[in-house]
């Protein structure tokens, strides 16, 4: 029996200290795990947008020498971004202070107590200048309780990019106001307008947030929309119909190479590298576009998003900073906030990392700036495009709820998505649009069945 | 076989550089600079540059990338050990000193394997957010431990089922102890076999994504999360995230190359038995 | 389970003959528990609570909204196409990369097998694959192989054009071109050596003999390799076939990373993590999440009975 024993007695001590070293080399290994504890530190989540990367490199110097305040980031790419943000906040877990988020997720996020209401730090906050905040970006970071919820880093709208200099060979002008037909007219004429060169870039990657931002600004103003008022589905219907046709045989046709897993780096690498003479994005790509390091700066121009049947069709966006209900350190993530989405931040960032790089499209003061105006040809384009931007009525028809190339209901990430990958799948050429959205239909249906029961 | 001219041997030579081909041009892209990592043509002879590399180590953001480096090692490492002081008594009465029904218990090991970690995804986590465990490198520990306990089982039970049984019998009729048969008898048998269970399961774990993905965070985050924050929506990235590549996966590169004799050996006695 | 039923043991002798049945059984028993107790709490606790989940009304997204639901989320499982493309797609997945990477694994095995210059760098090459960390080989694919603009694939095909003097090389669009084989080919690379490692092992522990007297009695090198070197490999075949079944049924890495389940490649997986982490719809994706452990388990059982031929000879 000696050895019996031995063992039985054996098992569960080892089991322990192996537990125990385990864990210990693991704390240790961690520094402690103590992070989240740290009482004069916050931890934000985040994008990794060139903005994002750029306050990441200016917070040490600039902020937490003169608050104290030491900031943890956590960047990561938008897809995954999102999930663990809507993880976090669901669950209210209270790992982050501070997360990027969008005028997509304010409103319902607001709407299930996720999110800190932020008016009384901004009513104390004079400084920070609320009023300054363009009434866009602020109507659309309000909840329907009518607080404010979050604030805007940096703001954007869609419009137009072309090559200047490609479509002026070519004896070609953009119109400032274009139509869709103008511009699938200019792109069949500037394709292969150099070698290599295709007429126009537009997304064609899955993701609701991907190839349905500018899809759904086409559909709006080709008269349709993803539910009627009553929450009536209309993801067939002819003007939908119409609209993805049009965008998907414009990008079969003279689109970007790989069109169906091109995203917004896919089109800014295009047209950074001249593949590509139009693209219809991001207001926020003018800047990027126009850094001292880009090889196309200087040789662009810029017009209003593309229409049919409504006067404007440019998107609104925002990455904005949220705080989290259940953090608890409100008072030190309201002064992170006030510092990174304060005019003295946009000084900071243009005098030390050049005027492109502002986290623009939020602040009137910023078109006001003549450093400014003057590093950042796109400028007024841009305030156009935001300021015409109309986050209830997008389209031709009443909609039920918030939103221009979303509809604002938790549902539609998973619905966007599901719909995208069928449109790629159209754009690639292994399905029809027609069965993309009529198996879209069916999904927008379940939704709105929801909705309509309410 | 005649130093002569091998055909085998060049199509031996072809087939390795075609594998490691994808590898030796991560490398190369690696050490080029942002624009000439995106050129069509491939740019083979664009001047050489670290600059990918010190990217990785916080070059512009100021971040280490240390932490997430010593996390993935931490917790694979724990979870390595654990699993071994696990597995080993566990395959000992698998196959030594067999249980009855030893098969069954086999089966049940290796059905855990066979459900899809994501479905009980929701319920680790939630659990650790009760707990307070999220962003926690002992949750991965454990997690990554049940994730390769089954498979470390059942090749090491393997291994201990090539001890030969009059051995063990002679053993007990000399009167050794336990621990003494373990040590004179089946360790000398089993090494191999253990020490390439060891690399495969510190391989899984560093390897590992979704649960560091869905669990960690500021802290405890691990390279491969790591990794993947270097792919931007805006920008060129491929030197950056291939000179990351090349970092986060060297460890397990190095432990690899190192071992592939015990790996070769060790999985020829889990195969046998 | 059955370890508890009291009874004999049957392999080697007790080593106190004399010593009370039971706790010689409960002896016998102890080592095995920390591993069964753990694994049990790890694994089988997570999948009750699933369970549970699976049967109520909770959208994290609509937190007021939440309650019994009753069958009503298995309903939605099972009448949602999605998921039952996503079930065939990890199927196909599955059979495709296993069998592809055992037969070029076994293609390569017998080429490493033979000696010739340099036969250790050969094989150092040909392991790299898998112990590149598969997150890292997914985005290697994805955007250093396969990009249709900055490629590889295409830059090598620009390169051989430009040497016949053509400006106008073919640049396929890998990956909406041929989404799954993209995906499938990824995984083949990587999981192709270690098919290539348990085969050469079982080469290598070949009995040289019976080859040797084989080739005496006149068998050709197809013979010897049909009737002698396939029998012997068949354990070996089967081993790697499970492990690696076993991995890519889960893989999640590469779908997400190549085609972020697009373009008809979402797996279960990735379908489920979806479903939790996009949707929110907790009760949907637990109920998924036990549908497809059923399923699983279905299919487990079958594959279970190639395992038990693989213990069977030890058990008797």
């Amino acid at each position: 029996m000696v050895i019996t024993v031995e063992l039985r007695r054996a098992a569960p001590v080892l089991a322990a200290v192996v537990l125990a070293a385990a864990t210990s080399a693991a704390c240790s290994g961690a520094g402690g795990g103590g992070g989240a504890a740290d009482g004069n530190a916050i931890n934000v989540l985040m994008v990794n947008n060139p903005q994002m990367l750029d306050i990441q490199k200016l917070t040490e110097e600039n902020f937490t020498k003169q608050t104290g305040i030491k900031v943890n980031y956590t960047v990561l790419p938008e897809n995954d971004v999102r999930d663990k943000i809507s993880q976090e906040f669901s669950s209210q877990a209270g790992q982050y202070d501070i997360a990027s988020i969008s005028n997509y997720e304010v409103p319902f996020y607001a709407k299930n107590g996720w999110l800190a209401p932020l008016d009384d730090f901004v009513a104390k906050d004079t400084a920070f200048d609320q009023n300054d905040v363009l009434p866009s970006m602020r109507q659309s970071l309000t909840a329907e309780d009518g607080k404010l919820y979050a604030e805007p880093f940096y703001g954007e709208s869609s419009f137009l990019m072309y090559r200047k200099d490609v479509l002026d060979a070519k004896s070609l002008t953009v119109p400032d106001n274009p139509t869709w037909d103008q511009v699938a007219d200019l792109a069949a004429k500037a394709d292969g307008a150099q070698p290599g060169m295709k007429g126009i870039c537009l997304r064609g990657q899955p993701g609701w947030g991907q190839v349905f931002a500018p899809l759904t600004t086409v559909v709006n103003t080709f008269g349709g929309t993803w539910f009627g008022k009553d929450w009536t589905p209309q993801v067939n219907a002819p003007e939908f119909k119409q609209a993805t046709k049009f965008y998907v045989d414009l990008v079969r046709a003279h689109g970007e190479a790989g069109a169906p897993q091109a995203g917004f780096a896919e089109c800014l690498n295009n047209m950074e590298q001249g593949k590509v003479a139009m693209w219809y994005d991001a207001t926020s790509a003018a800047g990027l576009l126009n850094a001292a390091d880009s090889p196309v700066a200087g040789k662009l121009g810029f017009a209003q998003a593309p229409v049919s049947k409504t006067k404007s069709a440019g998107w609104l966006y925002t990455w904005a900073w949220g705080v989290q209900q259940a953090s608890k350190k409100h008072d030190a993530a309201w002064k992170f906030i006030s510092w990174a989405s304060g005019r003295d931040y946009e000084k900071l960032v243009g005098g030390k990392l050049g005027w492109s790089k502002v986290p623009d499209g939020k602040r009137a003061s910023t078109y006001e700036n003549q450093d400014y105006l003057k590093a950042t040809p796109s400028a007024r384009q841009t305030q156009q495009a935001i300021t015409a931007a109309d986050p209830r009525n997008p389209g031709t028809q009443p909609r039920p709820t918030i939103g221009i190339q979303f509809v604002d209901i938790p549902e539609f990430t998973d619905l966007g998505t599901q719909v995208s990958q069928q449109v790629s799948s159209a754009i690639a050429g292994s399905t029809t649009v027609d069965a993309a959205l009529d198996g879209g239909q069916q999904l927008a249906e379940k939704v709105a069945a929801k909705y309509r029961a309410k | 076989m005649k130093r002569t001219w091998q055909p085998w041997g060049a199509l031996a030579w072809l087939a390795g550089i075609l594998f490691a081909l994808p590898i030796g041009w991560m490398v190369l892209t690696s050490l080029h600079s942002e624009p000439d990592a995106a050129t069509n043509p491939p740019s083979l002879t664009a001047p050489l540059t670290l600059q990918g590399y010190r990217e990785f180590f916080g070059a512009s953001t100021g971040q280490s990338s240390w932490p997430p480096l010593v996390n993935s090692a931490s917790a694979s490492i724990g979870s390595t050990v654990l699993v071994l002081l696990l597995a080993v008594p566990a395959a000992y009465a698998l196959s030594i000193r067999p249980v009855r029904k030893w098969t069954d218990v086999m089966f049940f090991f290796l059905s855990t394997k066979m459900m899809p970690v994501v479905a009980g995804l929701l319920p680790v986590y939630l659990f650790a957010q009760k707990v307070g465990l999220l962003d926690n490198i002992s949750y991965l520990v454990v997690l990554y431990t049940s994730m390769n306990l089954p498979i470390a089982v059942w090749l090491m039970r393997s291994f201990l089922a090539e001890v030969p049984t009059e051995i063990l019998e002679a053993a007990a009729l000399d009167g050794a102890g336990l621990i003494t048969t373990l040590r004179r008898v089946v360790a000398p048998v089993a090494a191999p076999g253990i020490a390439a269970t060891a690399l495969i399961c510190f391989i899984f774990s560093w390897n590992e994504l979704l649960f560091a993905r869905v669990l960690t965070g500021v802290v405890a985050g691990t390279a491969p999360v790591y990794l993947t924050s270097f792919v931007t929506s805006q920008g060129l990235f491929l030197a950056k995230v291939c000179a990351a590549a090349v970092v986060v996966s060297l460890p397990v590169l190095a432990a690899g190359f190192a071992a592939q004799d015990k790996l070769v050996q060790g999985l020829s006695l889990g195969a046998v038995k | 389970m059955t370890v508890h039923s009291p009874t004999a043991q049957h392999r080697s002798v007790p080593l106190r003959a004399n010593a009370p049945r039971l706790a010689g059984q409960w002896a016998r028993r102890a080592p095995l528990l920390p591993a069964l107790v753990f694994l049990i709490a790890v694994t089988q606790l997570p999948f009750v609570a699933t369970l549970v989940i699976s049967v109520l009304r909770w959208n994290a997204l609509d937190p007021t909204n939440t309650g019994f639901a009753g069958l009503r989320n298995y309903l939605a499982v099972v009448t949602d196409a999605n998921l039952r493309s996503s079930m065939l797609n990890t199927a196909v997945l599955t059979v495709a990369v296993v069998l592809a990477s055992l037969v070029l694994g076994l293609l390569l095995a017998l080429l490493l097998d033979r000696r010739f210059l340099g036969r250790g760098v050969v094989r150092t090459m040909l392991i790299a694959p898998f112990l590149v960390v598969p997150v890292a080989a997914a985005l290697l694919w994805k955007h250093v192989l396969y990009n249709p603009e900055y490629g590889l694939l295409n830059g090598v095909l620009t390169e051989v054009w430009r040497w016949f003097g053509s400006d106008h090389p073919p640049q396929p669009d890998w990956i909406s071109g041929m989404p799954k084989l993209a995906v499938e080919a990824a995984l083949v690379w990587q999981w192709t050596p270690f098919m290539m490692l348990i085969l050469l092992a079982g080469l290598q522990s070949r009995p040289i003999e019976a080859v040797e007297a084989a080739r005496i009695d006149g068998a050709n090198a197809w013979q010897v390799f049909r009737y002698l070197t396939l029998p012997h490999l068949r354990r070996y075949l089967e081993l790697g076939g499970l492990l690696g079944s076993i991995y890519i049924v889960q893989n999640f890495d590469a779908v997400f990373t190549i085609t972020s389940g697009g373009l008809g490649t979402a797996n279960l997986p990735y379908t489920i993590y979806q479903t939790f982490y996009q949707a929110h719809d907790y009760g949907q994706a637990s109920a998924a999440g036990v549908v497809v452990v059923v399923v699983s388990i279905v299919i487990a059982t079958f594959a279970l009975r190639l395992v038990s031929s693989l213990l069977r000879n030890e058990a008797s």
